[in-house]
């Protein structure tokens, strides 16, 4: 076959595989059965906005996809998209970068954020107390962290360790010197296997892993750090002061969202069921579990809302005091290394939106 | 028939000497299926509804989501063959720029590039580029190496007798690239654009897991990832189908192969 003809049919080969990627060009992904009502019907002015999250899809975040689902977003106008973490996701970037314009992450990696002049502002704490705790088998002796003394104990490095560090200080235990830190990976796996001797664990996670691993909570001690009070703020809303301030309209936006995620948050708290179907949706990978996503939104509800559940509860308000103790612990950990500055949250979004 | 038999008999006998080596060995060293679930859990799976029981089957999820990597892997397999086809040419007419610039070129492939692709996604998101933009960037980006080094090893592979010859025809040196060089080329190009092929796919996927994307196969086995304890069975499926998407990639390349290069 002359050279110029089989070039001829490389080119048409090109072409169409060309097309026929160009045709596949609506995304097929995950079409969210509308496992409720669908929302309202849209109205014409929608302000479209991006929340980011801090992790992948699950009832850690069901709140925000329930006030998608049940249309609290779009009766506010707001037309939400909102964009799953993952390891490699820093929420910060993405709302610093304008590739979203709210976004959820931990008040210690907010600071550090803000120290390297990325002007980020939390508006809503939505967690009012820390998921975080430290696991320990009943059998190994560890009740209160002065039993840490002389142990390996495994904790999430990378943002995650400061519960830790501050009730280390608390109890004048030396981190390098009187325990053994053991670095700890995102599974239970160095626990389970008793290599360590007590590691850390989310209420809403690890803690359901260890669970199902086949033991029981009698098997354990746990550690919490919210009756320590030395826990950090976990999932908040921040937006960049930038965006916030640089027009009037974005100001009334933000509020408008953080009154629709609160609801959202509120209608969890009265329907598990409906929210597990609104986060399972989310599964496109069919990974998830009914039990297990279940088991997560009830010990969010508490996280929210305080256990028992308490409907009275001040959603989103940041404590002052809460935020006094994060920039102390911050400072004191070498997070950031100048004095946090207050402008670091703002109550006026939640005083607005409050009704 | 017996032909077709006789062919067959090779991949059958390997995927069943693969499936006793599975199972043997769960046998054998007492894996647990937490830790190594068995090939029939993994069927099994494929045929689980997704989203809570209401979506489609896993294994139609997958094959969507492989399309949607796929598609990518085509698109940076395009520009980044393009890109190494062209630098091949530029460092054929002009050895001095290949000694100037083959070192960056090489360079680039050594900085590993699970550090790159958050930097490119979020690099190319902060200048408001669309995310498959940064996907198809980083396909390109481990497909022209490949490319650009076998397409130079091929134009210079025509035989100097070859060349003498077309010297003492008088041939100009577009008549001597276009008659000679290229097609003594092809093979050398065809199996570059083999590994770019398996190596597209690749970039595909490293470069969905920054970009918060919602569809790809990356994202699959970052979510079985996370929900392994849950379901093992969905990550090793996830990784199955990643595999099988660089083979179906590979598989048409030498399609094309055969097309254009044995006749």
């Amino acid at each position: 076959m002359p050279i110029a003809k089989r070039f001829a049919l490389l080119l048409v080969m090109i072409v169409a595989s060309l097309i026929l990627a160009a045709c596949g060009q609506t995304p097929p992904a995950a079409p969210a059965a509308p496992t409720t009502e669908p929302a309202p019907e849209p109205a014409a002015e929608l302000d479209p906005v991006r929340l980011q999250l801090k992790w992948v899809a699950q009832a850690q975040f069901a709140g925000y996809y329930a006030a998608l689902d049940q249309g609290f977003y779009t009766e506010e106008g707001l037309d939400v998209t909102i964009r799953p973490g993952g390891p490699d996701i820093v929420p910060e970037q993405v709302v610093a970068s304008g590739q979203a314009e709210f976004g959820i992450n931990w008040m210690a990696s907010l600071l550090a954020t803000r120290e390297q002049g990325v002007p980020l502002v939390n508006i809503a704490q939505i967690y009012t107390r820390a998921g975080m705790r430290h696991l320990a088998w009943a059998d190994s002796g560890i009740a209160s962290p002065e039993d840490f003394a002389g142990r390996n104990i495994a904790v999430w490095f990378g943002g995650n360790e400061y519960n830790l560090l501050a009730t280390l200080s608390k109890f004048n235990l030396d981190p390098d010197t009187d325990l053994n830190l053991v670095q700890q990976p995102f599974d239970m796996n160095l626990l389970l296997n008793r290599e360590v001797d007590a590691a850390a664990a989310m209420t809403y996670n690890e803690l359901y892993q260890v669970l199902s691993a086949g033991h029981t909570i009698e098997e354990l001690n746990i550690i919490d750090y919210n009756e320590l009070g030395t826990a950090m703020p976990e999932d908040g809303i921040f937006v960049s002061e930038t965006w916030l301030t640089a027009d009037p309209a974005n100001k009334d936006i933000a509020a408008r969202f953080v009154r629709a995620s609160i609801k959202g948050w509120a209608y969890c708290r009265d329907n598990v069921d409906s929210c597990v179907d609104s986060v399972l949706s989310q599964d496109s990978g069919g990974v998830m579990t009914r039990e297990a996503q279940t088991w997560q939104m009830n010990e969010v509800n508490k996280l929210i809302w305080g256990d028992p559940i308490d409907p009275s509860t001040t959603v989103g308000f940041l404590e002052p005091a809460l935020f006094d103790f994060a920039a102390a612990t911050a400072l004191e950990f070498g997070v950031i290394t100048q004095p946090a500055d207050p402008a670091a949250y703002t109550h006026e979004i939640w005083e607005t939106a409050s009704p | 028939m017996v032909t077709a038999v006789r062919r067959m008999l090779p991949v059958v006998g390997l995927v069943a000497v693969l499936l006793l080596i599975w199972e043997g060995s769960k046998v054998l060293f007492g894996i647990s299926d937490q830790r190594l679930p068995h090939l029939g859990d993994i069927v099994t799976t494929m045929f689980t509804r997704t989203q809570g029981g209401n979506g489609p089957l896993l294994l139609v999820q997958m094959l969507i989501n492989a399309w949607a990597t796929l598609r990518v892997a085509m698109g940076g397999f395009f520009i980044g063959g393009l890109l190494g086809f062209g630098l091949a040419l530029l460092f054929m007419r002009m050895p001095i720029l290949e000694r100037g610039l083959m070192p960056y070129v090489i360079g680039s492939q050594t900085v590993p590039i699970l550090a790159i692709a958050p930097m490119v996604v979020v690099g190319l998101g902060r200048m408001g580029a669309e995310p498959w933009v940064a996907k198809i960037f980083v396909a390109a980006y481990l497909t022209f190496f490949p490319v650009t080094i076998g397409m130079l090893r091929g134009l210079r592979s025509a035989s100097p007798q070859s060349l003498d010859l077309m010297r003492s025809y008088a041939a100009s040196s577009l008549q001597t690239f276009w008659k000679l060089r290229l097609p003594a080329s092809l093979p050398y190009l065809f199996a570059s654009l083999k590994i770019a092929a398996s190596a597209s796919v690749i970039g595909a996927i490293v470069a969905e897991l920054p970009s918060g994307s919602s569809e790809g196969i990356g994202v699959m086995i970052l979510n079985a990832a996370q929900f392994y304890n849950s379901r093992p069975p969905a990550l090793y499926l996830a990784i199955l189908v990643a595999g099988l998407i660089g083979v179906v990639f590979y598989g048409l390349v030498a399609l094309a192969e055969r097309l254009i290069v044995k006749r």
